[in-house]
């Protein structure tokens, strides 16, 4: 079967020849129109579009944002605040700094959709630290916006003002999970907050109800605000609706970004026919599907059940080529859509010795709150970087897998889930190659092998 | 009485056993009621709570009920209520009861959990515990004993960290034994008000340490030590003086001011090594001040006042300077509340004016009260002062120069500092009871050495109107004499009888003063009783508010005048 086209909804302007990040040429497209209209609407019709479009969360967990949106208390009289995530830290995706970089006002449109949906009178753009200059392009974009009354006082005419500013963090994945990212944003340390009693909605930044949404998450909101929900809904599958913006990192042909409908397409389309396939001369071995914290898939495994098509129950047996890449099927088969940072390794990567990279990754980025996450994710560092330059040993595997074991589930933040994923999928997938990794050292590395980090 | 209302209670099921507790109490203090122990680290009852060490992991779970209809679901197998245990533990720290809460704290997830966490804890402790001074009383010690898996699989290198940082003037850090629980950040910022100590780094190269160019130097700094559940914060003072196994304990008041912070004094062989704070929930939680923690090192001073002489042959030399001539006392804010019964009853034998010194400060508005007398409410009860002292012995100064008072008894104030002048101190002949020398003690012409607080049993009322007793720590030294005996003694020398110890000191207390008359010191409680304070309620107090402590609104109305 062919891959179906690409449907660019989000990127529908990335990297097109002439397309310039400025107010001017984003209204020349018709830009800002549909906070036009939706500042005439009423915020609890627009509120309803998204419960019915179905939108998830594109930050990695795909929570519904109808429902997110719904739980955000109202009734406190404090103040409701918006923040958009766009401290884009997971390793193997990289679509909101597209969107920052290259269509800011798109971004700025939803969030000042969002914000008058909700009534939010503050926003804030968290952006990661690494990011200097997408924080000057939105600070530009956000000065435009203001200039020509699209932000700030009275917004088009009307009683309705709301201001957004930008934020840089200090250099730390955790600042991208939303209790920490209110942390940071107060000027404190990242710890992740303990929920309950702290869930953003009611008790989010200063103590008040707050709504933190991906930046391509907010994007979608403005395609909706546009569109309807129930049009937007029937892009994309059921429960997976909308386009999703694809990452493809690694060992492909024509790595890059790709936005496709949600669930039209299938692992293999994607690497194979959209990326190109693998190198010359090369297999694939391995793909993360979602981020790099995402459990590893092994190609060759088959993946068998019962899966929900329409109103009834269907068999499925799946290679890795055949899953539909959305977040229901990937769930099913034991990994994530997460991010959509899709990382693809082809068989001249060593599994122990990208699991030490990824390892240094998780142990590094810790933030250091909860035991198991940060003793753990140290230890798990420290047994693979002996096994790639130290003295491996048979018994590390096993190891590996029982210190990964003890940390999901135990932590205050899903960053436990994070550090543990790659080491238990790896050793689970690839647990021979671990075995045998002592025995692989001794022979030497083949020519034009990558340098180890 | 009033009596207090009563809590919402909530039944919740802890190991199968049922337990009513008040609504708002967290899994482990609900634990602690039905005795079982919920491991932790980073909790601490008086501090908030963050839920970072995840030894408390429990596995809960809730009785299940029909999500349409609300009916409970029942389990054909038991005929009880299903319960719908959540599969993945959660906090006990962070858990507040809820109404058929079920928990259990012993099931295979939950040892597991445990066994991983202490693992992960001790990877990269030092484990030098042979060396370490928290050895004996570590939570890290204990908690592996009881809930780890007994031995390591760690064979990596252990990470590195500073060993021996001066934090502030009394207390060391040793970073490698740190776990990161941030107690004694939560300390400093919200008891302590003094935000000093925060963790630079990430993961588990997180480091305790002070913030640039600011020191942990408040009076409270050394809570942080008594907080810390490893022997990351240590006493500088304490440091590496003695294993505190080999320590007896004894419970005790801080005498630096009103408060009356409960403490415990740990000595070996007669001599004091520390003074920790001990819990009471209506005065000092589970702090105390730095400054009260020091109070012993007096005891060994070169000024300790002893004496060669017996104490009778003192006293016989005393009767001697009562015949002088009219006799003035001026009693202690200092001492006991039995020690001030006895001196009023000297007085009434020397048919003596009575006095006392107050000593006034600034309050810290924590566990310092401006009333640095730790027993100014005890002369009260007792009837030795009418009213409330007043800083300068005015009436006496006056008195003496008049030649009216012709000897004074001192019970271990300082004449000189209480504004007398010398000339007003050789026009009288002195007799001073005391524990160090002074200006008095010097001029004196008996001089009778007696004993510290940590020395003798014996109560004090405190700025609440709380009665609490202190034990004797360590024997005295030789040539001081017990001050009740003293007393005794002397009022023996001018004519009354009274006992001099405590049991029948107390059965006088309880006939005489009908505020006292149930207690007895045996079953005096350890954390204190409160007194009927309202015959005092018009008295205008000097504390300002301090922890669990309100000033009462005659002293804050007199306070508002000046």
């Amino acid at each position: 079967m062919a891959a179906p086209a690409q449907r660019r909804i989000i990127f529908q302007h990335i990297d097109e020849a002439g397309y310039s990040n400025d107010i001017g040429c984003y209204v020349r497209h018709g830009g800002y129109e549909v906070l036009k209209k939706a500042v005439t609407r009423k915020p609890e019709e627009l509120i309803d579009e998204v419960k019915k479009s179905g939108l998830r969360g594109r930050g990695g967990a795909g929570f519904p944002c109808g429902v997110k949106w719904g739980l955000v208390d109202r009734k406190s009289g404090k103040p409701i605040y918006l923040i958009v995530n766009a401290d884009e830290s997971e390793p193997g995706t990289f679509k909101d700094r597209y969107i920052m970089h290259q269509d800011p006002h798109q971004l700025i449109e939803g969030t000042m959709i969002s914000c008058f949906a909700n009534n939010v009178k503050q926003a804030y753009i968290y952006i990661r630290g690494e990011m200097p200059h997408g924080a000057r392009i939105l600070e530009k974009a956000i000065a435009e916006a203001r200039a020509a009354g699209f932000v700030g006082k009275n917004i088009l005419g009307t009683t309705y003002s709301c201001d957004i500013f930008v934020h840089r963090g200090a250099g730390a994945y955790i600042c991208g999970e939303e209790t920490g990212l209110i942390e940071s944003l107060e000027g404190k340390r990242a710890n992740p907050r303990i929920k309950p009693p702290y869930f953003p909605a009611v008790l989010g930044l200063y103590q008040c109800p707050t709504i933190v949404n991906n930046v391509e998450t907010l994007c979608h909101v403005k395609y909706i605000a546009e569109h309807g929900g129930e049009a937007y809904a029937k892009i994309g599958t059921p429960n997976n609706t909308g386009t999703r913006i694809f990452c493809v990192s690694g060992h492909v042909q024509r790595p890059g970004y790709y936005e496709f409908e949600a669930g039209k397409i299938t692992m293999g389309q994607l690497l194979n026919e959209v990326c190109g396939g693998p190198l010359p001369g090369r297999k694939f071995k391995a793909v993360i599907p979602g981020g790099s914290s995402a459990k590893i898939l092994r190609f060759g495994e088959r993946f068998k059940g019962k899966r929900k098509v329409g109103a009834e129950m269907v068999d499925y047996d799946w290679g890795v080529e055949d899953v539909p890449m959305d977040f229901d099927s990937l769930g099913m088969i034991g990994t994530m859509g997460g991010s959509g940072g899709v990382i693809v390794m082809d068989d001249t990567v060593n599994m122990v010795e990208a699991l030490a990279n990824i390892n240094a990754f998780y142990s590094h980025e810790s933030c250091g709150q909860c035991t198991p996450c940060r003793e753990g994710s140290l230890w798990m560092k420290k047994i693979t970087t002996r096994m790639v330059h130290g003295q491996a040993r048979n018994e590390d595997a096993a190891l590996l897998k029982s210190v990964a074991d003890q940390i999901p589930g135990r932590t205050i933040c899903a960053f436990g889930e994070a550090c543990s994923w790659p080491t238990q999928s790896f050793i689970a997938k690839f647990g021979d190659e671990f075995k045998s990794y002592p025995e692989t050292k001794k022979t030497a590395k083949p020519a034009g092998a990558h340098e180890l980090v | 009485m009033i009596a207090p209302p009563k809590p919402d209670l909530v039944t919740v099921n802890i190991d199968g056993k049922e337990i009513a507790v008040p609504k708002g109490t967290n899994v482990i203090e609900a634990a602690r009621l039905v005795n079982v122990d919920v491991p932790h680290y980073c909790y601490h009852p008086k501090l908030s709570i963050v839920g970072n060490c995840r030894m408390c992991l429990i596995e809960m779970g809730m009785p299940a009920v029909d999500p349409a209809t609300k009916a409970p679901i029942m389990d054909p197998a038991t005929g009880k209520q299903k319960i719908n245990w959540i599969p993945r533990p959660q906090i006990g720290c962070g858990t507040n009861v809820s109404p058929g809460l079920h928990v259990k704290t012993t099931s295979p997830m939950v040892k597991d959990a445990r066994e991983g966490v202490m693992e992960f804890l001790l990877i990269n402790h030092p484990l030098d515990c042979p060396i370490c001074d928290q050895a004996g009383e570590c939570k890290l010690q204990e908690q592996s004993t009881g809930y780890g898996r007994g031995y390591s699989r760690f064979v990596e290198q252990k990470n590195v960290k500073p060993k021996r940082t001066q934090l502030g003037p009394r207390v060391t850090l040793d970073d490698e034994r740190c776990i990161l629980c941030s107690r004694c950040i939560r300390f400093s910022k919200e008891i302590a008000k003094d935000d000093v100590l925060g963790f630079v780094d990430r993961g588990s190269y997180s480091t305790l340490t002070c913030f640039p160019g600011k020191q942990l130097a408040n009076n409270y700094s050394l809570n942080t030590v008594d907080i810390c559940p490893v022997g990351a914060l240590t006493s500088t003072d304490f440091r590496f003086k003695m294993r505190v196994w080999f320590l007896k304990q004894t419970n005790s008041i801080d005498t630096e001011t009103s408060v009356g912070a409960n403490t415990v004094v740990w000595s070996r062989e007669g001599q004091i090594y520390r003074i920790t704070p001990r819990r009471n929930d209506d005065v000092n939680d589970t702090w105390m001040p730095d400054s009260g923690r020091e109070l012993f090192k007096a005891l060994k001073a070169p000024d300790r006042l002893t004496s060669a002489e017996t104490v009778d042959a003192l006293v016989a030399r005393a009767a001697e300077v009562f015949k002088q001539g009219p006799v003035a006392v001026v009693g202690s804010g200092r001492s006991s509340v039995e020690e001030q019964f006895l001196t009023k009853k000297l007085a009434a034998a020397l048919k003596a004016t009575t006095a006392l010194v107050s000593r006034v400060g600034q309050g810290d508005k924590l566990l310092v009260s401006a009333d640095k007398n730790p027993n100014v409410r005890g002369a009260l009860v007792t009837g030795l002062i009418a009213a409330l002292p007043s800083q300068k012995l005015t009436d006496l100064a006056a008195s003496i120069d008049a030649g009216k008072v012709k000897v004074v008894v001192s019970v271990g104030e300082d004449l000189a500092a209480a504004g007398l002048t010398a000339a007003q101190l050789a026009k009288v002949a002195i007799v001073y009871l005391g524990t160090h020398a002074n200006a008095t003690s010097a001029a004196a012409k008996v001089v009778l050495p007696t004993l510290s607080v940590f020395e003798k049993n014996g109560t004090f009322v405190n700025q609440q109107f709380r009665l609490q007793k202190f034990a004797q720590a360590v024997p005295g030294p030789q040539g001081a004499t017990n001050d009740l005996i003293v007393l005794a003694k002397l009022a023996a020398a001018a004519g009354a009888t009274v006992a001099s110890d405590l049991g029948s000191v107390w059965k006088l207390l309880a006939a005489e003063i009908p505020n006292l008359a149930p207690i007895t010191y045996a079953n005096l409680p350890e954390t204190g009783l409160l007194l009927d304070a309202t015959p005092f309620a018009a008295l205008p107090f000097v504390e300002g508010e301090t922890l669990h402590f309100k000033p009462a609104v005659a002293g804050a109305a007199v306070a508002a005048k000046a």
